[in-house]
């Protein structure tokens, strides 16, 4: 590589050139900087400041560009040089726009842009271009893991896009739950009768494809490798094993109903009449469009009577505390059944509130058109008296204990339990659980783990460290975040799709598993290059790690929220990089910094903070680090500035990629550089957690929450380190936190370390 | 017990009720009772009623008041997401409750309704005077002479404004087909009750 | 402008010496200077209203508005049926629609209809007067007849019930209609924002239900008041005679002060056109407009 020359360059648009002495901070560039070229334009993101950086880079053998300007989350078209390092000086949001414009403010202001130049410089000149992963390879086939519906639909859809998918079904048939369905809710428009299962046309579809390879009666007994380079281990039930090779995994493995034999209350297995609603479809798929009989004696069915929530949204802890959201289309279509039969049929659907995802609203309105009645009411019991059942309930509207007492056929609604695999946090949940007092976890745990006890069945089989499967959100089910990145697990290159992903109805499977299909394309196609995935698409660098230094404490493994990190045989560390999103949570998670990535390290952010000039004890200008998550906080301090609203003076902010990275030295530095606060801004976390990596911000929480004895070695007021939660709508809030912060250092005084 | 939650009543409404086929689509979310002006007044909103329907509390809803409170403003029914013709469903159930003897003894707005009617139907236009008089005579001539003394400056004013004639006691306005027009009417209940079963 | 003409359906409430005998009156005198000819349909009957269904049912409603409906296209073919009160107009125009959306009621209607010797086509539109001045002539047009301007009164523009919903007119909202407000700035008055804009005043039931009628009088007229409103000016009969005729009662119930005027559009237009204080029917108020008497007088 060339050797390094910096440049700096400094834009006088947007108001830099009234607010700020450019000459100035020119020369801070030149002699603290230490830039080799420094240059002052009026217009620097136009087409002749950007030409002019150009010829540098090809004239004067330019290597590392600082460009004092805007805020890097602006111009990044214009400022993207690929072929250099570069580092941006946040001039514009970050001094003249979140300062106030007056003549008493014009010092400090000045005073932020040359500490902001400073920085600038320091950073770029730690940074080296990333190389990329020149060993990057891809696998351009799918593995499908799962042939229902969801399944089904992502590897036809994966196939129409180009790519060849194998399809692995645990059954002898594709279908999964739809083939067990008489009719489906509808898909198309008007939405208003049942229709014909798509299964048959899919599966001859399947068939014709050349793409596609279906394993049935088989499993995924062994997962390895990593995003373009995945090698599955199918077991088929004759015992044959088959090693295929994979780019991404797509896993739609589906629901089982809740079992309904844990609602005795309500007279299920107590009499025959008494069904779920794969019991209902079972009979109707028998009957085959005549008259449904009552399962009891073979009796005319008179009265139907569908119990919604039956074993869901329950707060007693007892069963599922969520809702389906598909089973209320599924009473609706089944009510329809019945009417369609013999209109003069009384089909009652009882339910607290009904939710029709979709266009279900027309659905639940045809349902009504045909004389469902619905009935807004809670169920208390069924009892069977012989062939009948008496259907106990509060009528909600009414507000009226009351009973219907000769119902032929009581369906009970009971949701959807997805088939996850196994929860590689029980261990986890459990030590939390008990940490809070509560050992009914551990104790669940501690027999799960003895010889002869049932283990639940993994999906994937992964070699991954951190355990067979993919993590589980929230009531079992597979995902990262159900609304801001759907089919995003916390295993890169592996989606999830359908049912498994969230409770959902066969609508909805279809497009999560087309969107799931498009991820898994996405992330064949990413590692070939050697880039990231979502959130930081497209980035080349990726950890690099010093195994010299390294002490084998396994810290990085076990936090890397993305399992990324396994262990070689001699149990240093294992990075797979195809695997990382390039949080840096390694990098934050190591105690003798041996982990970094060529544009993002130790240094870059040491170096930067080293470089602020802080100002004496009896200044009276204290200062305040600021370490902003790139991507809430940052765009909020942004935006923020967009609106004029004003901070104090004395914060220096530098954007990290996630808190998880942030090195609890950069915080000794700070503290023993004579900083008088740290703010450390990130996202929300806990159950609700809005962090881009999942566990980022928590990580970083939680170990700031024992930076308290590192402060009192120094002598320094706990006050000094504080983490903040913002999210990118706080524009207004993040000025008042800073600001109250100030105020708050100005109280306890400035820094006594100051000066060593 | 056993005609509870069975479509007997629905299908009677939907018979015999004005616009009663939609009482079927209602989905429960009460922006009828927020929305009445008398909303206070009712017993059962317009909710609860499509709901007692499909209950088959029969009788409970036909001896109800609540009908009665509707003053066809029509806000329930521009505002209903279901779209439902509320007011003219109110109607029809008045209607049927009165036509079944089932309608609570001494309902105001029943017995004015009726007058109403009556008193077009005669002369096939609304004699305004004789209408306000019967309504302040309906609970019996001494309350009749209370009411008509409590309204007095409010007629003479009328009088005065042009606005009210004391001649229309002696005739008034009216049509000048009378026999057309009453056999008109005659006529239409005539299919209406076959329709409607009713006797 | 050419001369229009509408066949023309006062309604009982605006014969002479009935309940809004002035809104005939001065809907005569407006149309005269807008060269509007109402030919009444000859022989016309009761709408039945909105509080004729316990004795009524549906089908005889139904009729008294086909048996109208019917002699207009009779008498006065090729025009469009116009009325100005509410309720006739809206039962008018619902009974059309409902013979419209069913063959049924059609046959029942006409062999009722036969038995007064009549027949109904439903060629007509069945429309209101405020309709015909928004959309036959426009605020630009009604402008510029404009001789006296209503500079200076501040009016709060009651829209009501009947003449809003369920049908109301074309492109306005049900929750702020703004034509009665624009007809008033066309006049050259003020219109004062308020919230009870289309509030119901108890219709029918101001009768039945004095009590409860009276409170929704008294919120209409309180809240006008609190928007500074001087007069208050609507397109409804009903409208107008229960929130002028029951000022006095309101006040004895809420022990309230109200003492403010209660107008039609047709009596502002009369007089921003410049028509005499009889010309506009002034003198039918109960509680008398005086700033418009003294704008006719000048």
């Amino acid at each position: 590589m060339a050797d390094m020359k910096v440049a700096a360059y400094i834009c006088q648009g947007c108001g830099l050139g009234e607010r700020l002495d450019t000459a100035a901070l020119a020369s801070v560039a030149k002699k603290e900087g230490k830039a080799a070229l420094i240059k002052e334009h009026e217009f620097l993101c136009n087409a002749d400041g950007i030409k002019m950086i150009r010829d540098d880079i090809a004239n004067e053998a330019v290597t590392h560009v600082m460009i004092g300007a805007c805020s890097r989350r602006a111009k990044t078209e214009a400022f993207g040089f690929t072929d250099v390092c570069v580092s941006r000086a946040n001039l514009r949001e970050g001094v003249i726009w979140s300062q106030p414009e007056t003549e008493e403010a014009r010092e400090t202001t000045q005073e932020m842009a040359e500490d902001y130049i400073r920085m600038g410089c320091a950073e770029v000149k730690k940074m080296t271009l990333p190389e990329g992963d020149p060993a990057a390879v891809t696998e351009r086939t799918l593995l499908v893991v799962g042939g229902g519906v969801s399944g089904m639909t992502a590897a036809l859809e994966a196939s129409k896009a180009g790519y060849k998918v194998v399809l692995v079904e645990k059954s002898g048939a594709l279908g999964g739950w739809a083939a067990k369905l008489h009719k489906r809710t509808p898909g198309k428009s008007p939405y208003k009768d049942p229709q014909n299962t798509p299964v048959a046309e899919m599966a001859a579809a399947i068939e014709a494809d050349a793409n596609i390879k279906v394993y049935l009666n088989a499993s995924t007994s062994k997962t390895s490798g990593a995003p373009g380079r995945f090698e599955i281990e199918i077991s088929t039930e004759s015992g044959s094993t088959t090693i295929e090779k994979v780019g991404a995994i797509v896993q739609a493995t589906g629901f089982e109903l809740y079992d309904a034999n844990k609602l005795p209350e309500l007279g299920y297995g107590k009499s025959a009449n008494v069904v779920d609603q794969a019991g209902l479809e079972a009979l109707a798929k028998a009957a085959n469009g005549s008259p449904i009989k009552r399962p009891s004696d073979g009796g005319e069915v008179k009265t139907v009577v569908f119990v919604q929530c039956a074993g869901q949204r329950d707060d007693s802890g007892k069963h599922l505390p969520y809702c389906s959201g598909s089973c209320c289309l599924t009473s609706v279509k089944q009510a329809m059944y019945f009417k369609e039969a013999n209109p003069d049929i009384d089909t009652v659907v009882i339910y607290t509130d009904l939710r029709m995802p979709g266009n279900g609203e027309d659905f639940y309105r045809s349902g009504q058109e045909k004389g469902v009645i619905f009935t807004k009411g809670k169920v208390s019991g069924v009892e069977a008296a012989g062939n009948q059942c008496k259907v106990s309930f509060q009528d909600l509207i009414l507000n009226d204990q009351v009973a219907i007492d000769n119902a032929d056929l009581v369906v009970l609604a009971t949701g959807q339990v997805p088939n996850s695999g196994v929860d590689i946090d029980t261990k986890l949940k459990a030590e939390i659980a008990a940490a809070a007092g509560d050992n009914s976890l551990m104790e669940a745990y501690t027999a799960s783990q003895q010889e002869g006890a049932v283990q639940p069945i993994s999906m994937l089989n992964l070699t991954y460290r951190q355990g067979p499967d993919v993590p589980q959100l929230k009531y079992g089910f597979t995902d990262s975040h159900f609304i801001c990145f759907p089919y995003e697990t916390r295993r890169t290159g592996i989606y999830s799709a359908g049912p498994v992903r969230r409770p959902m109805d066969m609508v909805q499977a279809m497009e999560d598993a087309t969107g799931a299909a498009m991820k898994a394309i996405q992330a064949i196609e990413n590692a070939g290059l050697g880039r990231a995935a979502h959130p930081r698409s497209g980035d080349l660098s990726f950890p690099k790690v010093r195994l010299e230094g390294c002490t084998q404490c396994k810290r990085c493994t076990v936090e890397c929220p993305f399992g990324a990190i396994d262990e070689d045989e001699k149990r240093f560390p294992l990075f797979n990089q195809a695997r990382c999103r390039r949080c840096g949570t390694c990098m934050g998670a190591c105690p003798v910094r041996v982990i970094s990535f060529e544009n993002y390290s130790i240094d870059t952010v040491g170096s930067q903070l080293k470089a602020v000039d802080v100002p004496d004890e009896f200044s009276e200008k204290p200062r305040i680090l600021i370490l902003a998550c790139e991507n809430d906080a940052y765009p909020a301090l942004d935006m923020a500035a967009m609106n004029r609203n004003v901070y104090s003076a004395f914060v220096r902010v530098i954007p990290v990629r996630c808190l998880g990275s942030v090195n609890t030295i950069w915080i000794n530095d700070a503290l023993s550089s004579g900083y008088d606060g740290v703010m450390m801004m990130g996202c929300k976390h806990g159950d609700d957690y809005q962090c881009h990596f999942v566990k980022g911000s928590e990580l970083a929480n939680i170990r700031m929450s024992k930076i308290g004895d590192t402060l009192k070695n120094m002598s320094l007021e706990e006050e000094r380190v504080s983490t903040f939660e913002v999210a990118i709508t706080d524009i207004e809030r993040v000025p008042q936190l800073i600001n109250d912060y100030a105020a708050l250092i100005q109280k306890i005084g400035m820094s006594p370390m100051k000066g060593f | 017990m056993s005609e509870n939650y069975r479509n007997n009543f629905l299908k009677e409404v939907e018979e015999r009720v004005e616009e009663g086929h939609w009482v079927k689509m209602c989905m429960q979310c009460g922006v009828c009772a927020g929305s009445c002006p008398l909303g206070a007044h009712w017993a059962h909103p317009p909710q609860e009623l499509f709901m007692m329907i499909r209950a088959g509390k029969r009788e409970e809803v036909l001896t109800s008041d609540s009908m009665w409170m509707c003053t066809s403003c029509y806000n329930c029914v521009v505002r209903c997401p279901r779209k439902l013709p509320i007011t003219h469903i109110m109607h029809g159930l008045a209607n049927l409750a009165y036509r079944l003897g089932l309608s609570p003894k001494n309902q105001t707005t029943q017995k004015f309704a009726s007058m109403f009617w009556n008193n077009l139907a005669q002369t096939g236009r609304v004699n305004e005077l004789k209408l306000s008089l019967g309504m302040y005579f309906k609970d019996g001539f001494g309350q009749g002479i209370k009411n008509a003394m409590a309204m007095q400056s409010v007629g003479l004013g009328m009088v005065k404004a042009k606005r009210l004639n004391p001649m229309e006691l002696f005739g008034g306005h009216g049509i000048k087909d009378k026999s057309g027009f009453h056999a008109m009417l005659k006529k239409a209940r005539e299919i209406e009750d076959r329709r409607k079963n009713f006797a | 402008m050419a001369k229009k003409t509408y066949s023309f359906y006062p309604g009982c409430s605006s014969q002479t010496k009935a309940s809004s005998d002035n809104y005939l009156k001065s809907t005569n005198s407006m149309c005269k200077y807008l060269d509007i000819e109402l030919k009444e349909i000859p022989d016309w009957n009761c709408c039945g209203a909105s509080i004729g269904y316990a004795e009524g049912g549906e089908l005889p409603r139904i009729a008294l508005s086909a048996r109208n409906m019917a002699l207009s296209e009779q008498h006065n073919p090729g025009m469009d049926l116009v009325a100005t009160c509410a309720a006739c107009w809206l039962s008018t125009r619902e009974a059309k629609e409902r013979i419209a959306h069913s063959s049924q009621t059609l046959s029942e209607a006409n062999t009722a209809l036969a038995e007064a010797g009549l027949s109904y086509k439903g060629n007509q539109a069945a429309r209101h007067m405020a309709e015909v001045l928004v959309e036959d002539f426009g605020f630009d047009e009604l402008k510029r007849g404009v001789k006296k301007p209503l500079q200076g009164i501040k009016f709060a523009g009651y829209v009501g019930c009947q003449t809003n919903r369920p049908f109301g007119l074309a492109g306005e909202s049900f929750e702020n209609p703004k034509y009665l407000d624009n007809l008033v700035e066309a006049m050259g008055g003020e219109a004062v924002p308020y919230d009870q804009k289309v509030t119901c005043c108890g219709g029918a039931l101001a009768f039945s239900e004095p009590e409860k009628s009276q409170k929704q009088i008294k919120d209409i007229i309180e809240s006008a008041y609190d928007h500074g409103a001087e007069m208050i000016v609507t397109p409804c009969p009903l409208c107008q005679a229960n929130v002028e005729i029951y000022q006095g009662e309101v006040n004895k119930r809420f022990g309230t002060k109200f003492n403010i005027p209660v107008t039609y559009y047709s009596q502002l237009i009369t007089v921003a056109y410049g028509g005499t204080a009889a010309e506009a029917a002034l003198d039918g108020q109960l509680i008398r407009a005086t700033r418009l008497e003294d704008i006719a007088k000048k």
